[in-house]
């Protein structure tokens, strides 16, 4: 038994100056993946799931939370809050739920009419966040400006930030091209779907959530 | 001259305009004119937090079949650097496009290009 005991040392660090708890966001354009993301977190730490999930984008129209799972890493923990919530975009277009997806036109108002509300409902919850997971496909180009925009507005409020680069179990996923496009952050490379890499992310969110940081006042 | 014969505004919006401007007035004069069918270049981009109010603003603006949000395409602020940062400069947002999304789409968006398409047969209001 070393001098800490059977605690690595990196535990008893976090247990000193870390957090215990923390609200985080899981946020992103619509259909990445963050509703897959979020089912996968639950099932692997409460064995429940956060909601249902569509190839129709804007699935997620209302914020989902979960409170208090425990994500564990060796020997440190943290109890978050995990808040799903709806697809931030700039734009939504009834029509393409009826051309693409075969919704008819009263169901595809209704989508498009919540999923408005949805993003803003998204927006607004920045403000009591604590963190963020933001999930980006890492089959399309990272450089989009709902990408941009959400990352600047987190910088701007100083809050920690984990990219989950999902979707790399699909043939023409890159998640090299996330990490060069956002230097600045952590990336991990993930596929929420079949659960390939979450180990890696839950060791990520475990130490980079678990920092305690001032939060910046607006 | 006909409505369609009128073809789409695209127009180029001086700095000085937008430093004249708060942010909420900023953000009302770019949205009245993108759902007016007009496309800006902003000399001077949105800040991320107004590129966020810009879009929530949008989401309460949305009309099935009159306006459908908008296109918007910049790049982010230059990261101040370390002596900068001490000396307290401030980094202007750098040039933006917006325009209605059923009249704008990009194409292709990099590093050093932003290709857009004003997508034809779609004129102003």
């Amino acid at each position: 038994m070393g001098l800490f005991g059977r605690g690595s040392f990196s535990s008893i660090i976090q247990k000193i100056f870390g957090k215990k708890h923390a609200k985080i966001g899981i946020y992103g354009p619509p259909n990445v993946g963050k509703t897959t993301l979020a089912n996968r977190i639950l099932r692997d730490w409460t064995g429940d799931i956060m909601g249902s999930v569509s190839e129709i984008p804007h699935e997620t129209r209302r914020a989902k939370w979960k409170k208090d799972v425990k994500v564990e890493n060796g020997n440190s923990s943290l109890f978050m809050d995990i808040v799903d919530t709806p697809g931030i975009a700039t734009k939504v277009d009834f029509k393409e739920f009826m051309g693409t997806y075969g919704l008819t036109k009263e169901e595809s108002k209704r989508r498009a009419k919540e999923a408005t509300e949805g993003v803003i409902e998204s927006i607004k919850w920045l403000e009591g966040i604590d963190g963020v997971l933001l999930v980006m496909d890492s089959t399309q180009d990272p450089f989009t400006q709902v990408n941009v925009t959400i990352l600047g507005n987190l910088e701007a409020r100083e809050l920690p930030v984990l990219i989950a680069a999902n979707k790399i179990d699909m043939e023409e996923s890159s998640p090299a091209t996330l990490k060069s496009a956002f230097p600045q952050h952590p990336v991990v490379p993930i596929s929420a779907l079949t659960g390939y890499n979450a180990d890696n992310l839950y060791t990520q969110m475990v130490s980079h959530f678990g920092k305690k940081r001032r939060r910046k006042k607006r | 001259m006909t409505k369609k014969d009128k073809g789409i505004s695209v127009n180029l919006i001086s700095r000085h305009k937008l430093d004249e401007l708060s942010s909420d007035e900023k953000l009302k004069f770019i949205l009245k004119e993108v759902q007016n069918g007009k496309i800006l270049v902003l000399e001077h981009g949105l800040t991320p937090m107004e590129q966020t109010s810009l879009i929530e603003n949008t989401m309460k603006e949305i009309e099935h079949d009159t306006f459908i949000g908008i296109e918007m395409e910049g790049y982010a602020e230059d990261r101040p650097t370390f002596i900068q940062k001490i000396l307290g400069v401030i980094k202007k947002p750098r040039m933006t496009m917006i325009g209605p999304a059923h009249l704008l789409r990009t194409v292709r968006k990099d590093s050093n290009i932003i290709q857009t398409m004003i997508i034809p047969g779609k004129g102003a209001k």
